[in-house]
């Protein structure tokens, strides 16, 4: 039976096993290929998305268990209408191979909805389990403040 | 399709009708300019293999994979830092395989001497060093050369395109070329009438103009500075499109397992389970191994476990400790080479030290797992995917699709990272020979994190040892011996089916290349017989060599009662004064004294590796008994800064890899298989144990040096130093939390 899903504000029915993980679904069947597969055991966040406004690793997510509107890189900003965290990620040029920063930016959007003046400790606790081989950390940490004072401001 | 499809679709068989030959290269170096690779539909037209100017603007086509390191716009800001186009004007696409887009810098850096020995090369030497690479095709990226390759290629491409638009235009306007100038996408006449420059593209092909002069650095508006990344946007937008992200109609995801037991063969399966599994299409034979097809990656992940394989064994060593052994035999064989042979090592007086030094082998770990997208369509084959090397991407799919080179067309998408791994070709080839059995529907192959991390081309393990004396507080000797499996002959048995003979340079490099002047001073390399698949990893020979260098040069500075930086001072300033100045600069930015408070240590290391010489010094804090890498400073020295923001981001960049693998990784093996799987085994420094890191980029050296590698090799010898300085205990093996309680 299909399943329905609720990802960026719009309605997808999903025909697919129940045990296919959210990132497969996005990925392979609705073509949202913004979140990334990185390991598929939670341990890079690379396939970071929200679930009601909570940052999850898409990889440990069953179609049938998201329990509610699903948010992914997609959904935060677009090339023309950017998010303000994504906005920062490009005035300090954050990303290098660029494949892991989707994952970055979604969890660091949860900090700074939770946290709106996130200290380095709180950056540290937040960011620590998304991984970058290219080591962008000390650009996403200047990115992520700058998007808080920014969002402060606004 | 992605525009360069229709710019480029089958086109390597057609030369562009809109095109000049030799309109890029003029005089530079090679006379016959290769073809062409571009044949742009509808009203674009291609200026030169590296540019094509439409409505839209210009589109910069890069020789070079982006996989991170900032090369697309470093590639684009030579061509429009002549050209004259609004930066919000400028794109770029990768270049397809072609001959046109060869790497000369390549062949440059395989020189077997040390490169602060070179000067400027003479036309003839340059004209060689562009023959060879022109002829084998050698488009790759890697050995930190794009830049180098690039600088002068794609700033004629530039200047000859800008002139031949200025000649058309004078010509329509009647005017003379010297009356005219270029301004933001325009040719300009002296009463401030404007042409753009894709009204006069088409003609502007046709015409030759004698090459001029390449502005000087006083004009240049767009290189030395740090621009906005091309690639920014999209990549924090989610719509970079990387090779993992293809999607084409009617498109299928497949998997790959391949013998963990390396090299060992295939001696049967039973895929009956696999095959009742949900969106499961096809298991495949691949002889070696299996593919399954489905409707879902994760289900042809899950149907793949499910698939029961007769793995035959390792025809290698089955356990780490006899691949050490082997590589400690091979020290015993003679040398394969003696680059450096300075003076006599035979007979050393004052204090001797001696030592012996071990590293493993390590994984790429790219963020982006192994995959590509095939699609064969009668004899046609097309391939897409983030690769260092499209030539051989083309020829090995192709070869397993069972159709001609010229028939194999390659897309290159943006990598997910490279560090080496994506130079081979093996992934791209599985995929080509999935979509042989799939006529007609293209195929996405997407390999696991764990076939990924079990099924690399590995950094090789390697044990060095060193003897050195020290003489009233200087070195007065060093003799190294490196042994390794030679990386240089593994991949070229893959690429070009033998192993070429003679001195292995990569695999002293790091060692025998440094600016010491120390009297009495060889290194030699041993290369060990070994059938574990071993390849490029960031930085190469330097990233063991720059651990094994510099923690020797350590031990004999603490052995001559001297300061290890004032130590290596003395050494290096009579053989290269840019790279003294580089330790000074250290000192100075870390208020280096030579004396560390209780519960800190600080330790320094200087490798001069890809032309550019960098100095780094690390700091360690005890935290409550763990240790914690907590500051990194930084000075390097590529000659000419052509984006000092991202040369900044590719020293930090360098510096986290190389801390990476110290700290932390290593490649093992049991039963001749890996034991590492996924990240928690092999993992890399993350937000919170990252240490800050300060950068300081000079431009004192005299040639130009590359920049994506040269922040690794220092890494690993200047925190094994500052650990050293903090607990008295020296460590000469990685990675280092084998002998420490690293905060990781």
């Amino acid at each position: 039976m299909p399943t329905t899903l609720t990802i960026n504000g719009q309605t997808h029915s999903v025909d697919l096993p129940d045990d296919v993980p959210l990132l497969w679904v996005l990925r392979d069947e609705i073509g949202l290929t913004g979140t990334k597969f990185g390991c598929g055991v939670a341990a890079c966040g690379a396939c970071t998305v929200h679930i009601d406004g909570a940052a999850v690793r898409s990889c440990q997510v069953a179609l049938a268990d998201v329990w509610g509107e699903v948010t992914t890189i997609e959904g935060i900003g677009t090339p023309d209408r950017m998010a303000i965290i994504q906005e920062a990620w490009v005035e300090h040029q954050v990303a290098q191979c660029g494949y892991c920063q989707s994952g970055q930016i979604m969890q660091a959007a949860d900090l700074l909805a939770t946290t709106p003046a996130p200290t380095d400790a709180d950056i540290d606790d937040a960011m620590q389990g998304n991984l970058c081989r290219c080591g962008t950390y000390p650009r996403i940490r200047a990115a992520i403040h700058a998007a808080a004072a920014k969002l402060q401001e606004a | 399709m992605s525009r360069l499809g229709t710019i480029t679709r089958r086109s390597f068989m057609v030369l562009g009708v809109a095109v000049a030959g030799g309109v890029a290269f003029g005089t530079y170096a090679v006379r016959k300019t290769p073809p062409n690779p571009l044949s742009p539909e509808g009203e674009a037209v291609a200026m030169n293999p590296w540019l094509i100017i439409d409505q839209e603007g210009v589109t910069v086509i890069a020789p070079r994979a982006e996989m991170g390191q900032g090369v697309h716009t470093t590639l684009a800001a030579m061509v429009a830092e002549e050209l004259d186009v609004a930066w919000k004007d400028v794109r770029v696409l990768h270049g397809p395989p072609a001959q046109a887009y060869y790497n000369a810098a390549m062949m440059e850096a395989g020189l077997p001497s040390a490169h602060y020995t070179r000067d400027e090369m003479s036309g003839w030497q340059e004209a060689l060093l562009h023959a060879v690479p022109k002829m084998l095709s050698l488009q790759i990226t890697g050995g930190s050369t794009s830049t180098v390759d690039g600088f002068d290629r794609m700033r004629h491409a530039g200047a000859m395109a800008r002139e031949s638009l200025k000649e058309v235009a004078a010509d329509r306007l009647g005017l003379a070329r010297s009356q005219l100038r270029t301004e933001a996408g325009m040719v300009i006449g002296p009463d401030g009438r404007g042409l753009p420059y894709a009204d006069l593209a088409a003609d502007a092909a046709q015409v030759e103009v004698d090459q001029p002069d390449l502005r000087p650095r006083t004009d240049w508006k767009y290189l030395g500075r740090a621009m906005p990344r091309l690639d920014m946007v999209s990549k924090a937008t989610g719509t970079a499109e990387f090779g993992a992200d293809v999607r084409l109609p009617g498109m299928k995801f497949a998997t790959v397992r391949m013998n963990p037991k390396l090299g060992g063969e295939m001696r049967g399966f039973d895929a009956s389970a696999a095959l009742t599994m949900p969106g499961v299409e096809r298991v495949i034979d691949l002889g070696s191994g299996i593919a399954v097809v489905a409707s879902n990656t994760w289900l042809a992940f899950q149907a793949a476990d499910a698939v029961e394989i007769d793995w035959g064994p390792a025809p290698h060593a089955e356990t780490s400790a006899e691949l050490f052994g082997k590589i400690a035999a091979s020290l015993d064989d003679p040398p394969n080479s003696t680059l450096r042979d300075d003076g006599d090592v035979g007979a050393m007086t004052g204090t001797v030290v001696q030592a012996e030094y071990r590293v493993p082998f390590l994984a790429h770990a790219t963020m982006e797992p192994m995959n590509a997208t095939a699609l064969l369509e009668g004899e046609y084959l097309t391939i897409w995917c983030g690769n260092q090397a499209p030539v051989v991407i083309q020829q090995k799919s192709a070869e397993a699709a069972g159709v001609s080179d010229q028939n194999t067309t390659v897309h290159t998408t943006f990598l997910g990272g490279g560090f080496g791994r994506r130079g081979e070709s093996d992934y791209a080839a599985l995929a080509a020979r999935i979509a042989r059995e799939l006529p007609g529907i293209p195929v996405k192959v997407t390999w696991s994190r764990e076939e990924d991390m079990r099924h690399d081309f590995y950094r090789p393990a390697a044990i060095a040892r060193f003897s050195g004396a020290v003489e009233n507080g200087t070195a007065t000797a060093l003799f190294a011996r490196i042994a390794a499996p030679s990386v240089t002959r593994s991949a070229m048995q893959r690429l070009a089916g033998f192993a070429p003979p003679g001195p292995d340079k990569g695999h002293v490099e790091g060692a025998f290349d440094q600016p010491y002047a120390i009297a009495n001073y060889r290194v030699q390399g041993h290369l060990t017989d070994s059938p574990v698949p071993v390849g490029f990893w960031r930085s190469v020979g330097s990233s063991m060599n720059g651990f094994f260098h510099e923690s020797f040069i350590d031990e004999l500075a603490h052995a001559a009662g001297a300061d290890p930086l004032e130590f290596r001072l003395g050494l290096i300033r009579p053989a290269h004064a840019p790279s003294a100045i580089l330790l000074e600069t250290v000192r100075g930015m870390s208020g280096w004294t030579g004396r560390t408070p209780q519960g800190v240590g600080r330790g320094v290391a200087f490798t001069y590796s890809f032309g550019t010489p960098v100095a780094e010094i690390i700091e360690v804090r005890d935290e409550d008994g763990y240790i914690r890498i907590a500051n990194a400073w930084i000075a390097c020295d590529p000659g000419t800064a052509l984006d000092p923001g991202i040369i900044e981001a590719q020293m930090v960049s360098g510096l986290i890899y190389g801390l990476s693998a110290a700290a932390q990784e290593e490649i093992t093996f049991l039963g001749g298989e890996v034991e590492q799987f996924n990240f928690p085994d092999h993992d890399a420094l993350r937000m919170h144990n990252t240490p800050r890191i300060e950068v300081k980029i000079l431009e004192n050296n005299t040639l130009m040096g590359g920049i994506g590698e040269p922040g690794t090799p220092p890494a690993a010898a200047a925190l094994a130093n500052a650990l050293f300085d903090l607990t008295g205990i020296r460590a000469r093996e990685l990675p280092l939390n084998k002998s420490f309680d690293l905060l990781l």
